[in-house]
């Protein structure tokens, strides 16, 4: 009897202790992008300031939704809200971490990197007006390589992304035909191809089907070793998807604090920027000024001490201009 | 009311536990159903019922939203999987009651039990990473090369094959609800009394004539309400479908083709849809399966009863 009161007595300390160690919890929804890379900054924040950070990666619309709700401390989101919505909805915005969409394909003896395409060449294989690999357009990017004459088999997202509205704001920044007849969006009606879900269902289509072409998230790509294509960006140049052309786009971007930083990233100006680029947002309720400093200084710690953490994950962090941008934000709205 | 009170207090209190949760039951359904409405309503009052049963268009962009390429899909892989699922079931079920020796029925028995207890994904990941490969690289090319060439049927089998089509999807959900009509079925074949079967044996029919003359008439609408419970598994199934169907909105006249189906639509895109109406169509779309689900149960309720009253009688 003694003993089974010592273990109970011992089991409510240990709980006890548990919970006050817990401290503060930081309770955030949203994005599944960003989630790998915010869950390794609240890990390493957690163990210098003991607080910690619950990050439910359900997808940006339901961040926006929890957020709008109030149901969390902040919500994440791939697609940027624009201000009269925020207004609406009485929330701040201001991104937080840097990432892009890349095209890969698979061709049997193709390699990474090898083949060129500029926007009317992805703008006529999604739309299903370029039909086979050795249609005029696509060889006369490539002079020096030959192209077999099979069918193009499109893969896309199946699951509403961020992923998706990042490539469909991209596909209809250049080409007028897909802004009137698809538009852009998290889901589109897509005019050809199959859908996989995820990145993962995207690469693994694209792997398993030849002669195909699909876009997938850069890091996923990266980290995939996948067969990605150069681009052409507006300032003419054939860009390689990778950090630097990244930080060119955001650097490039014309961020406003005044509109809540609402911008899509695509086709940016700079003249190595990658074209098919995007921020991904954070969502604070405008009334909830003890929670916003405190989800701020969780931001501001992972901009001064993450940077290292995000490229070893293959996000791209935010140029220091940018960085100084936000905080200026912060600043005004008196949360920082 | 008379008849309660007589009872003791302990049966009583029993009764009424019991009666309670039975009730949770009913209060659920209607609980579900009034819910699916209330958030469908939207949708049911900007498209309509008939224009969206009818409507092809699945647009989030322009937020015009239709149900028919996703019935389409799912009704294509559902007749398609009962196709490829009855004969063996019932084949299954014939073995297992009359021709397997005794030591056999079992494991057999088991066997097929187990094939049910696999999660649907674990279906989905072996269709993709197995299943597709081989119908891309064997199986689709040979039913081009000749299915494919006969007029009119030839249409089924046109495309590129992928292996990540209507067919293949049919063939992972079929694998699926074997284990269900073939379960019943067996059932039913047991049902039937032995005496009938000994009388049709004594006057010198052969296994093949008592089986088709005596056993399956006799369980006829058991192995119907078996197939219709089967039906009602087929059309709620998701995340195996998920993976090997292609997940695209269209309605195509080849079995090749990518397409989508009313439940891998809903997993697909709840997460992102961000306005209104686009998660007021999709909550839409969960009503009508929920209707349509709630239909096949009800039919393979009447066929189950009749077979049982046959029985008793």
């Amino acid at each position: 009897m003694k003993r089974a009161v010592t273990i109970v007595f011992t089991i409510i300390v240990a709980m006890m202790t548990t919970i006050a160690f817990a401290g503060e919890t930081l309770n955030g929804a949203g994005a599944t992008f960003p989630y790998p890379v915010y869950s390794a900054w609240a890990w390493d924040y957690n163990k210098i300031t003991g607080i910690k950070l619950n990050y439910q990666s359900i997808g940006s619309g339901g961040g926006q939704r929890q957020i709008a709700n109030r149901t969390v401390d902040f919500g994440a989101s791939d697609a940027p809200l624009k201000p009269g919505k925020l207004n609406k909805l009485k929330l701040y915005q201001f991104p937080a971490v840097i990432g892009g969409v890349v095209p890969v394909v698979n061709i049997p003896k193709m390699k990474a990197g090898q083949i060129r395409l500029d926007g009317e060449a992805m703008c006529g294989i999604f739309l299903g007006t370029i039909t086979t690999w050795n249609d005029k357009i696509i060889s006369g990017l490539n002079p020096g390589l030959k192209f077999p004459d099979k069918k193009i088999t499109v893969v896309h997202r199946s699951d509403g992304s961020g992923t998706t509205a990042i490539f469909t704001t991209y596909l209809s920044g250049i080409c007028s035909k897909w802004k009137d007849k698809v538009g852009a969006g998290k889901a589109v009606k897509w005019p050809t191809g199959i859908g996989g879900k995820g990145n993962e269902g995207v690469a693994n289509y694209v792997r398993r089907v030849k002669y195909s072409i699909g876009y997938v998230e850069f890091a996923y790509a990266k980290q995939n070793k996948l067969t990605y294509t150069l681009l052409k960006n507006p300032a003419g140049t054939f860009v390689k998807p990778n950090f630097q052309s990244f930080q060119d786009a955001a650097a490039s971007g014309k961020f406003d604090p005044k509109k809540h930083f609402y911008l899509w990233l695509t086709n940016a100006p700079g003249k190595n920027a990658w074209p098919i680029a995007g921020a991904t947002f954070i969502l604070l309720a405008r009334e909830k000024r003890d929670s916003n400093i405190n989800t701020v200084k969780f931001y501001d710690w992972a901009f001064n001490n993450g940077d290292k953490t995000a490229k070893r994950l293959v996000y791209v962090p935010l140029p220091e201009a940018l960085k100084d941008k936000v905080r200026g934000y912060w600043k005004s709205h008196g949360i920082y | 009311m008379r008849v309660l009170l007589r009872k003791n207090p302990v049966d009583l209190l029993f009764l009424t536990i019991t009666a309670i949760a039975s009730a949770t039951v009913l209060v659920l359904i209607a609980g579900i159903l009034y819910v699916l409405f209330l958030k469908s309503s939207l949708a049911i009052e900007k498209f309509g019922i008939l224009n969206f049963i009818f409507s092809t268009d699945w647009d989030p962009v322009r937020q015009i939203f239709g149900a028919a390429t996703t019935l389409f899909g799912t009704a294509v892989t559902t007749i398609l999987a009962l196709f490829f699922a009855i004969p063996v079931a019932i084949g299954t079920a014939i073995f297992i009651t009359e021709i397997a020796p005794n030591f056999m029925k079992g494991p057999i028995g088991i066997a097929i039990e187990l094939l049910a207890a696999i999660p649907s994904i674990i279906y989905g990941m072996w269709g993709l990473f197995t299943l597709a490969p081989i119908m891309a690289e064997y199986i689709e090319p040979a039913l081009q090369n000749t299915l494919g060439k006969v007029p009119l049927l030839g249409a089924l089998f046109a495309g590129t094959p992928m292996g990540i089509d209507l067919f293949t999807a049919s063939i992972i959900l079929s694998i699926m609800i074997i284990p269900f009509t073939a379960s019943i079925a067996r059932d039913s074949f047991n049902l039937t009394p032995a005496i009938v079967k000994e009388s049709a044996y004594a006057i010198g029919a052969t296994k093949w004539e008592v089986v088709k003359n005596v056993i399956l008439p006799y369980s006829k609408s058991g192995v119907f309400g078996g197939i219709i419970l089967s039906l009602g598994r087929a059309l709620g199934e998701t995340m195996a479908v998920a993976f090997v169907l292609g997940n695209n909105h269209q309605i195509s006249s080849s079995l090749f083709h990518a397409a989508s189906t009313i439940t891998v639509t809903l997993a697909n895109e709840f997460t992102e849809a961000d306005t209104d109406i686009y998660l007021s169509s999709l909550f839409y779309l969960a009503l009508i399966l929920f209707v349509m689900s709630f239909i096949a149960l009800a039919v393979a309720k009447i066929f189950l009863l009749r077979a049982q009253k046959r029985y008793s009688a």
